[in-house]
């Protein structure tokens, strides 16, 4: 009875048909959820920041703890002092990514933005030009290659090799690792939800085999409270991560 | 006999594949995952030996899990990439 569980393909999980225009400008529920993350993100902010009370409530208290979360708890971390100019750009990237993986366990939308690799992918490309142009304008192209791929300390006979790999990781690695890591981590969690909540649903309706059903209940209300935790971390590392690339086009010594 | 052979060659090509993806990334996440064990541990380590350290090592710790963790997303970007 169980083996007749059907399991949704891929393409039905993750792709959403459009609901408003067609073609490749279409808004589909990935779009609107878009939309909504930001404006959720901007309205945060914006109401916290009219209203300042010296002893802040509410609204305020959610927008000051992640300002402060990400200035101390990213910023200062990698950057140091003078990183704190970035805290705008890294401000953003960190809600925009930690609203959008939370739509995950958000009853009704429950799909990730970041689920769908041209999200991540945008945020890694605007990243990669941001410390590829703060490298140049702080050290000059030549100083930049220089610093980047030529680690001190590093034996002449072995040099080549690592430069090599050196440069193949400022070119390569270090972006497509950036995007795919948001997206492998999100759209695992994504068909991990569904996979449990199809053999939950399954089981609920079979009578017979009630003894696995609270199993499986209490894996899936589990395996939430665990992508929340992930969603979290994600948009940790992302912003973590971002934040080392630019700082380190900035002060090559660190 | 022959003719049954003919009829299942596809099944079994869509089923290698299937095998192959598998292959693939549990294989290419065998090594990221002892990687990041032993970077982990040794944080932790580190972190309980000196507390006062631990925003530091925390930090280090996130980019060595990120550049140990680049070889099993590229498992992962491999096995959705091989088709049949």
């Amino acid at each position: 009875m169980i083996l007749g569980i059907e399991f949704p393909p891929i393409s039905h999980v993750v792709e959403w048909p459009d609901i408003i225009g067609s073609g490749p400008l279409a808004v589909n529920k990935v779009v609107i959820l878009m939309w909504l993350t930001v404006a959720i993100v901007f309205g945060v902010m914006y109401t916290a920041s009219r209203r300042r009370a010296l002893v802040p409530t509410g609204v305020q208290n959610v927008a000051e703890a992640t300002v402060d979360f990400v200035q101390e708890g990213i910023i200062l971390q990698t950057m140091g002092d003078d990183g704190l100019r970035w805290t705008p750009f890294l401000l953003t990237l960190f809600t925009f990514i930690l609203v959008g993986n939370l739509w995950e366990i958000i009853p009704v939308a429950q799909m990730p933005i970041n689920a769908r690799i041209a999200v991540p992918a945008f945020l890694t490309l605007v990243v990669y030009l941001l410390y590829w142009s703060m490298g140049v304008v702080h050290q000059g192209p030549i100083g930049y290659l220089k610093t980047s791929t030529i680690p001190p300390g590093v034996p002449k006979a072995i040099l080549p090799l690592v430069a090599f790999i050196e440069l193949a990781q400022i070119l390569i690695v270090r972006p497509l690792s950036l995007a795919v890591r948001l997206f492998a981590n999100m759209i695992a969690g994504h068909l991990l939800l569904t996979s449990f909540a199809v053999i939950t649903a399954a089981v609920f309706a079979l009578s017979g085999v009630i003894v696995i059903f609270p199993f499986s209940l209490f894996l899936l209300i589990a395996l939430t409270g665990f992508e929340l935790l992930v969603a979290f971390l994600q948009a940790y590392i992302f912003t973590i991560l971002a934040a080392v690339y630019i700082g380190g086009a900035i002060h090559p010594e660190h | 006999m022959l003719n049954i052979l003919a009829e299942t060659t596809g099944d079994l090509e869509a089923g290698l594949t299937a095998v192959g993806r598998g292959i693939v990334y549990g294989g290419a996440a065998i090594g990221p995952g002892i990687g990041i064990g032993i970077v982990v541990g040794n944080a932790i380590s580190s972190m309980a030996r000196q507390p006062e350290a631990a925003g530091m090592v925390r930090t280090t710790m996130f980019l060595g899990i990120a550049f140990t963790e680049a070889l099993a997303l590229f498992g992962f970007v491999l096995a959705f990439i091989i088709s049949g």
